[in-house]
């Protein structure tokens, strides 16, 4: 199977000469017809070039087009990157194949275009954009042995199927709504606080675990209310919501809704805080909320992109050749890019070799310090939240963490915001229980090697851990309660 | 949907020219007019005309396919992206008995009562309402009495797709959004107050929009404390669709439709 | 046309060569996901897979708009309500594992019930009205699905059903390959031969519909329902047995559909899927079985066609891609489906009364097909 796993969109001449030229490696044997096994031959008999095709699904049509787009340009800007560098893995020459498929956000389409990439022979998958369609493809690639990162699939209910090959680069809805309800009700020091969510199976999953977290800190949910979205009127919700004085408004949704009800909390003069997680942390929200996105909240999994290194360079990079980021893209390259680290550690491209390397990585990406738990959850990871300011979304670190239990004193470096703390004796975790701070910094395994973990954000040993609740784990102890 | 996304080009196009506020507005709304009715009028000769004679449910399919292209065509054009539009009209809020509402929305009020009220002097009150009705009672008998069938249509096509052009306008101008694929719901919306008040009746579609809307919003605001929390607002697009089936139950045809004639 | 139509004659009269066509045809089907699954590829059979579960949607809405000449524009409604109950007694969302056998079954006859409950009030309305209100009640039974999470948790809302038990008889699980005789048979191949029986099932109960009495009231009601009336048809009924039939195939569809994906969520049963299997019965040919069956085929396998042909065509006529495929894809999609309208008013496959009715409608196009 060696590389006739590897083929690529080269035309049957290529893969005729693919056999003249890899005749020295080990001898490709012949793929079904629609996937030709194609490692196109290189001039010198040394370096065989291989192309290593990876899968990218998002919606390209329909009403999350935009975010699907922009998924798809993070992918392909990782693999232009890539594709520059050169890379030898395994003795070869790997050039990347971006293979990107439109599943319209509907799950049977993500099934389809699943089974499509897996007959079209992918060494890796990375998407889907919506869970709703990566909770299915995602049995599909499992049983074909293909890794998938997600770069915005949120629903818990992604890693909790037990399968080996399912990972994201990104909080899911669990970590985020409780960072978010706490958040809003001890920081923005919200007595009554409103929710809506849109009806998906993102909007409800962050508004629930939002709710969990609130009431679970003392706060006080006055009104529980629901849009769709595709809806653009929210004046019957908001008014409602305006009778019960609510004074944070959460939204758990995206954009395109979240934008204009910012817009209309204002023309209806209801004075409160808005507050919206990741699907509403782009720059078409303050958009479309015009002057009334000024002061509002949102939240983002990981660190900004000027923070970390590299980021801003993406940042600008992707800026000149796509435009502005939309929302997922930064996920999407990190996803990418886990994905090509593992193949470099494992020295192969084939799915099954580099597969145990997806769970061991420890890659420092532009949007976070990526490393897996065992169910292939972004290992604790961290939240940012954001306001508004003239017209930007502007990163508030020192608003995260001051209102928290584990706050820092006001005037430490903003860096030492992101290494949380050490449960009291400091010694090595083992990764379950780590996740009693885990919100608030990478998390850290047993070390493996010292100087790696200097470069993890290390936080000052020692320092007593602040008594949180136990972050639930796994489906057993979420009791199903995520939902 | 082209209406909202032509006059949100125009008004891209103007904003920086600095023409006064309303000859940009006059302008934008002439535009997706004129390109909705050149759309409207194209769509009824390619799509429907030629089916004028086939089975009931073959001009559904081609609207169906018509939908679709329109909106990956608009889609191509003007891309996946959701588009603010801009806010060139001072709007101020207004109390009036505890409600707020902006001066926008008090002008697309007046706007839509005007054009309602022309729309009903068309129908009522002129040669060409008069050929209308004739030919949505009876095609064949209108034709019998000199009226041309096919010019009426079109022209029904055109002076539908202006109004929905100026609707889109006033949708994205209310709402300060356009995107390409806002105008299915709207539509949905649309077609459900048509069959609410009854077809084929101004009055009723005008009573039908106001009770649809009002159904809504007031579902969305009160149900959820009447019901205890069982039926909140997440129940809202139901609420429209519940009282439209209790209402056909009984008045088959609408609320102040008139009698379906047998086969049509 | 003349060609397949005499053929179609001499397979009536002729029993030898009615069972050789049998035969041949039987032959083709049981070999056709290995030729498939060999030469295009498993999403192909995946592709296949579906389209036969859209066949059995399209043959139970054929019966409704077809036959019964009711308009139905929420038909998926009882498909969700075939895959919810599938999902909701097989899966650890409630720890049932109820046996396949038991499930469909129920599905049917949950479907059909709800299939009555649509019929009942909409028994009075006609054209547009009715188009509305059963429009408005899958969107019903869709939103009621997600948002059915709280209080009581039934539905799970939009997070949808997962990790639902696949197709299983006694030890036997489709999931996992299958072995027979020593030949070990893919999952997808076995799907497919599950579901191609259960199609057969369904056209097979169908034609002997067509032909009964209820389907001749049927016919008689879609005609003209005031002359049925006076010829003795109890229309209530026999409307209320269209709606109920109908929906029991959608119901069977959908707890197949469940198994097979293993996962349903309210988004799978939006008014976009009422209105493909619309089209499937409209496109082609409305009232005909073999036309519905090849509209459920075309609508299904077409997108799929222009997903992977929209790319590469435009490689090689332009060089380059000029259009986004994606958007192309779909745009090709409306077109064909606005073309073939326009071209084949009563559908691709039209029943030979309707094509009759059609033409002693126009006499322009008999005058054109005599040139």
């Amino acid at each position: 199977m060696q590389y006739s796993r590897i083929s690529s969109m080269t035309l049957a001449v290529a893969a005729a000469l693919a056999l003249i030229g890899c005749g020295q490696k080990e001898e490709p044997k012949p793929a079904p017809a629609p996937a030709p096994a194609a490692a196109a031959p290189a001039p010198e008999p040394a370096k065989p070039e291989v192309t290593v095709q990876l899968g990218h699904v998002a919606p390209l049509t329909g009403p999350q087009a935009h975010l699907g787009k922009d998924n798809e340009n993070g992918a392909r800007m990782a693999i232009d990157e890539l594709n520059a560098q050169g890379l030898e893995i395994g003795g070869a020459k790997i050039k990347f194949a971006l293979v990107a498929e439109d599943d319209q956000a509907d799950p049977k389409q993500g099934t389809i275009v699943a089974q499509k990439l897996v007959d079209a022979k992918v060494n890796g998958v990375i998407g889907h954009l919506n869970s709703g369609t990566t909770i299915p493809a995602s049995k599909i690639y499992f049983d074909a042995g293909i890794p998938q990162i997600s770069g915005s699939a949120t629903n818990p209910k992604y890693t909790q199927q037990g399968f080996a090959t399912a990972f994201r680069v990104m909080a899911n809805d669990v970590q985020q709504g409780k960072v978010l309800g706490e958040y809003a009700a001890k920081q923005m020091a919200g007595k009554t606080i409103a929710i809506i969510d849109d009806r998906t199976a993102y909007g409800q999953g962050l508004a629930d675990e939002f709710e969990k977290s609130v009431v679970a800190v003392g706060g006080k949910v006055a009104a529980r209310e629901f849009t769709n979205d595709k809806a653009t009127d929210f004046a019957a919700i908001l008014t409602k919501i305006k009778s019960k004085k609510a004074d944070v408004v959460f939204y758990g949704g995206m954009d395109a809704q979240g934008g204009p009800m910012a817009k209309q909390m204002k023309s209806l003069g209801l004075k409160a805080k808005f507050l919206t997680g990741d699907g509403g942390c782009t720059p078409e929200f303050i958009k479309l909320a015009g002057a009334a996105s000024e002061g509002q909240y949102c939240s983002l999994p990981g660190v900004p992109l000027d923070q970390m290194p590299g980021g801003k360079a993406f940042g600008d990079a992707f800026s000149a050749k796509y435009g502005q980021i939309q929302l997922y893209a930064p996920y999407v390259y990190d996803a990418v890019m886990v994905m090509v680290d593992s193949m470099k550690r494992a020295n192969s491209v084939e799915s099954a070799k580099f597969l145990p390397e997806v769970g061991k990585t420890d890659y420092q990406g532009v949007t976070a310090k990526i490393q897996f738990d065992d169910k292939g959850d972004l290992k604790g990871g961290s939240i940012s939240l954001y306001q508004v300011k003239d017209g930007k979304w502007e990163y508030r670190r020192n608003n995260i963490l001051a209102g928290l239990p584990w706050s820092r004193p006001p005037g430490v470096a903003p860096r030492s915001t992101f290494k949380g703390c050490a449960p009291a004796g400091s010694a090595p975790v083992p990764p379950r229980r780590r996740s009693k701070c885990a919100i608030w910094r990478q998390g850290r395994g047993p070390p493996k090697d010292g100087p790696r973990m200097q470069n993890n954000r290390g936080f000052p040993q020692g320092k007593a851990c602040p008594n949180l609740p136990a972050w639930p784990r796994s489906a057993k102890e979420n009791g199903g309660g995520a939902f | 949907m082209i209406g909202a996304m032509v006059a949100l080009t125009v008004i891209k196009l103007l904003a920086a020219s600095g023409l006064p506020v309303f000859v940009i507005i006059l302008v934008a709304l002439a535009a997706a007019a004129a390109v909705c009715m050149a759309v409207g009028y194209t769509i009824e000769r390619i799509a429907y005309r030629p089916l004028r004679r086939a089975p009931k449910l073959a001009p559904l399919i081609t609207a169906i396919g018509v939908s679709i292209i329109l909106q990956n065509l608009a889609m191509l054009i003007w891309g996946r992206n959701y588009h603010a539009f801009p806010p060139i009209l001072p709007t101020s809020q207004h109390e009036i008995f505890g409600a707020t509402i902006t001066s926008l929305q008090v002008a697309i009020v007046l706007i839509a009562a005007l054009m309602m009220t022309g729309l009903i002097i068309l129908i009522h009150r002129t040669r060409l309402g008069r050929a209308m009705r004739a030919t949505s009672e009876n095609p064949p008998i209108a034709q019998l009495m000199g009226v041309n069938i096919n010019q009426i249509i079109s022209f029904t096509f055109i002076i539908g797709s202006a109004l929905a052009a100026v609707a889109g306008l006033m949708v994205s101008a209310n709402y300060s959004i356009a995107h390409y694929y806002m105008g299915f719901m709207l539509g949905l919306k649309a077609f459900t107050a048509a069959v609410l008040g009854g077809i084929g009746n101004i009055a009723g579609a005008v009573l039908g929009g106001i009770l649809l809307g009002l159904i809504e919003s007031l579902g969305a605001g009160y149900i959820g404390d009447l019901t205890g929390g069982f039926l909140g607002s997440h129940y809202q697009d139901i609420f429209a669709f519940f009282v439209l089936i209790c209402v056909l139950i009984f008045r088959p045809s609408g609320l102040v439709g008139e009698k379906v004639s047998e086969r049509a | 046309m003349m060609a397949r139509q005499s053929l179609f004659e001499r397979l009536r009269h002729d029993k030898r060569a009615a069972i050789a066509a049998t035969v041949l045809m039987g032959l083709a089907l049981a070999v056709f996901p290995f030729v498939i699954g060999s030469s295009l590829g498993n999403s192909w059979l995946r592709i296949i897979d579906f389209a036969m579960l859209y066949i059995m949607l399209a043959l139970g809405l054929n019966i409704v708009v077809g036959f019964a000449g009711l308009l139905d524009m929420g038909y998926i409604a009882f498909y969700a309500v075939g895959a919810y109950l599938y999902a909701l007694l097989a899966s650890p969302h409630f720890g049932l594992h109820l046996p396949v056998w038991l499930i469909i079954p129920a599905g049917a006859a949950l479907a059909g019930l709800f299939g009555a409950l649509l019929g009942a009030p909409t028994l009075r309305l006609r054209g547009d009205y009715l188009a509305i209100v059963t429009l408005g009640f899958g969107e019903i039974v869709r939103i009621f699905m997600n948002n059915l999470n709280a209080p009581i948790n039934i539905t799970n809302g939009p997070q949808g059903i997962s990790g639902i038990d696949p197709i299983h008889l006694g030890g036997i699980t489709l999931a996992k390959p299958l072995t027979f005789l020593g030949y070990a048979i893919p999952s997808l191949h076995a799907y497919y031969y599950l579901f191609l029986a259960l199609a057969l099932l369904i056209v097979f109960v169908t034609i002997r519909l067509e032909n009964s009495r209820i389907g001749r009231a049927w016919v008689a009601i879609r005609e003209d329902e005031i002359a049925a009336k006076a010829c003795g048809i109890n229309t209530r009924n026999i409307k209320l047995l269209a709606f109920t039939m109908g929906a029991s195939f959608g119901g069977v569809a959908g707890g197949l559909f469940a198994g097979f994906q293993g996962f349903v969520s309210p988004e799978s049963f939006n008014l976009m899927e009422s209105v493909m299997v619309l089209c499937m019965v409209v496109l082609g040919g409305m009232g005909n079985i073999p036309g519905v069956i090849l509209g459920g085929i075309l609508l299904t396998i077409l997108p799929e066609v222009f997903r992977h042909g929209a790319g590469p065509l435009q490689i090689a006529v332009f060089g380059k891609i000029l259009l986004d495929p994606e958007a192309l894809r779909m745009l090709l999609f409306g077109l064909a489906l606005v073309v073939v309208m326009l071209y084949r008013p009563a559908g691709l496959w039209p029943s030979t009364t309707r094509r009759r009715e059609f033409r002693g409608e126009s006499a322009t196009d008999v005058l054109k097909e005599g040139e």
